[in-house]
């Protein structure tokens, strides 16, 4: 063995520990994405307005499920206006920017996303008064034999643009009512490899996603490729009376899977749900 | 210091020197395999954990399977040469996992076509960068795109492939373990080698669909075997009765979740209360079973 062989061994057997370290750190965040999201604001660092509820350890990268609870009520003068997602370290951090109103009556959010790696999931809020308030929730990637995209691509291909919502029992008048939106979509990452081109699919994924009760708007949502296979989302609304929940997504298909530049816009698709509490 | 360099040494002379020839046994006349371990693929074991072999035939051999790094690849090729003349015609990637696909590259020659379920490719392709990475990460690997290969050959249905005087029957299934398993009849010792839809021992692992696994099974289970090989997990001369674990196990996921989605419960309730009643029966449990039900509820909820 040469002795260059030698030192370049005892170099990574050195750096190994930091390496390990590195793997929690805000790099990405502090050299890419602040200034690609946030140019020239101030973020402050808190769990008192949001945080993030997420498992130690995403069992399947294809599919972590992930909540962010709200700690404050949305009122009138004062409530959560948007909130930004991220996964530090996956190809493409964007998992989507969710725009509540006081209609929302809480800015709760579960859903499920991919995490390839060791990351931070990042949520930044942003309230009414357009001060910013960030947290994180530290995720270890999965040790198994699954891949960040979806177990049966071919079933949700041919249930696409499938929906349904689901209420819990006892929806009230006036007060925050959990509700369940379920897209049937392959929501596909357009990530592969290069050699096996008989296959090549787009990134092909639901871009954005309204829901309003009443015409009027409770989650108003961009969402990319980090969205798991089936989109599933958790979230609140207020029904000041009886009335018509209504979710309209559409999908986009675009020419790489890390950039928006290329993009062609592809279909909508809407569900609706009566509501008599 | 002194240690430090010697620990080096041990750790790249383990790595650089010639791979050993791979322990087989011949568990009916002509089939081989070596059983493999019932660990998460670390980075000591570097993933190198799934019952791999060959069968031979009167022309030429058969590998099913390449193991899960190239230097077990290189090992059972060895393990080929040490134990007949022929030359291997044919590599049957039973589907796309890494234990069972990472020494493919050791067996690419000209005369020895790949063979795979006619899903293997696109599941190669739209998991391999990831796999990559992680080989690097997880298993201490490395691995580069020319490691994945490809299937020459796609299955849709059923292939007899002549290996001389001794044909074996593939079939392709429908999404179960994964959305690419192929399994492969050996007619003349009445052996199948079931691979990954049949876990003994070994938590089974739900990467393609629960309701087409079972489905798999029940067919599987009206036919008689002889011997049937596991992917993971002793060899069966009882068949169907050790695949009855595998079976109660996937059933009660089925019955268990249906039921938390009736009663308008989420996955994540799901995944803390769902099936923990059969955690001392498994190794790797803890592992694979949140997986499991994290898999099996999304697809599910699809039902109706
Ligand atoms: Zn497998």
């Amino acid at each position: 063995m040469k002795i260059e062989t030698i030192k370049s061994w005892i170099l990574v057997l050195l750096l190994a520990p930091a390496l390990a370290l590195a793997a929690n750190d805000d790099a990405d965040w502090t050299n890419k994405l602040k200034d690609q999201y946030f140019a020239g604001k101030s973020i402050e660092e808190s769990s008192d307005v949001i945080e993030i509820d997420a498992p130690y350890r995403a069992e399947d990268p294809a599919l972590v499920p992930i909540k962010i609870v709200s700690k404050v009520p949305q009122t009138r003068d004062s409530y959560i206006k948007k909130i930004l997602v991220l996964v530090d370290k996956n190809p493409f951090p964007f998992v989507g920017e969710f725009e509540f109103t006081p209609e929302s009556g809480k800015a709760d959010l579960a859903m499920r996303i991919r995490v390839n790696t060791y990351s931070n999931i990042r949520a930044i809020a942003e309230m009414n008064d357009g001060r910013l308030i960030m947290t994180k929730k530290f995720v270890k990637a999965s040790g198994g034999c699954s891949a960040p995209i979806g177990a049966d691509l071919d079933a949700a291909m041919q249930r696409l643009g499938k929906m349904k919502f689901r209420l819990d029992d006892g929806a009230k008048i006036g007060e925050p009512t959990q509700a369940q939106l379920l897209i049937s979509h392959p929501n596909i990452t357009g990530m592969q490899m290069d050699q096996v081109t008989r296959f090549v699919k787009k990134s092909h994924f639901i871009k954005e996603m309204r829901i309003s009760f009443n015409d009027k708007p409770i989650l108003t949502a961009k969402t990319d490729i980090a969205i798991s296979a089936d989109p599933n989302f958790r979230f609140y609304f207020v029904p000041d009376k009886a009335g018509v929940l209504k979710a309209e997504v559409a999908d986009t298909s675009c020419e790489s899977p890390t950039s928006r530049d290329a993009c062609t816009a592809g279909n909508s698709f809407s569900e609706t749900y009566t509501l008599n509490p | 210091m002194r240690l430090l360099f010697a620990l080096i040494l041990s750790l790249a002379s383990g790595s650089m020197s010639a791979a050993p020839v791979l322990s087989v046994t011949e568990v009916a006349p002509g089939v081989y395999v070596h059983l493999g371990v019932h660990e998460l693929p670390d980075t000591k074991n570097h993933g190198a954990i799934a019952n791999i072999g060959f069968i031979v035939g009167e022309r030429c051999v058969a590998v099913i399977d390449t193991g899960g790094n190239p230097r077990q690849g290189k090992s059972l090729k060895l393990a080929i040469e040490h134990t007949t003349s022929k030359p291997v015609c044919y590599v049957i990637n039973t589907h796309v996992h890494p234990d069972h696909i990472y020494g493919n590259k050791a067996f690419k020659a000209p005369g020895v076509q790949f063979v795979g379920h006619q899903k293997l490719a696109r599941a190669m392709a739209t998991r391999g960068l990831y796999y990559i990475d992680k080989a690097a990460d997880q298993l201490d690997v490395k691995l580069t795109a020319d490691d994945i290969i490809p299937p020459d050959i796609a299955v849709k249905d059923h292939l007899d492939l002549d290996l001389g005087g001794r044909t074996l029957k593939l079939t392709a299934h429908r999404a179960a373990h994964t959305d690419n398993d192929l399994t492969v009849y050996d007619e003349r010792t009445d052996t199948l080698w079931i691979s990954d839809l049949l876990f003994i021992e070994h938590l089974p692992v739900i990467d393609g669909s629960l309701k087409g696994w079972l489905a798999e099974l029940k067919t599987l289970e009206s036919h008689a075997y002889k011997t049937v090989i596991p992917g993971h997990g002793p060899i069966v001369t009882d068949w169907p009765k050790s695949m009855q674990p595998e079976k109660a196990y996937l059933e009660m996921l089925l019955t268990e979740i249906r039921d938390m989605i009736k009663q308008g419960k989420y996955m994540e309730e799901a995944v803390e209360t769902v099936g923990y009643s059969a955690r001392g029966q498994w190794r790797l449990f803890d592992e694979f079973h949140r997986k499991n039900v994290t898999t099996a509820f999304a697809e599910l909820e699809w039902e109706n």
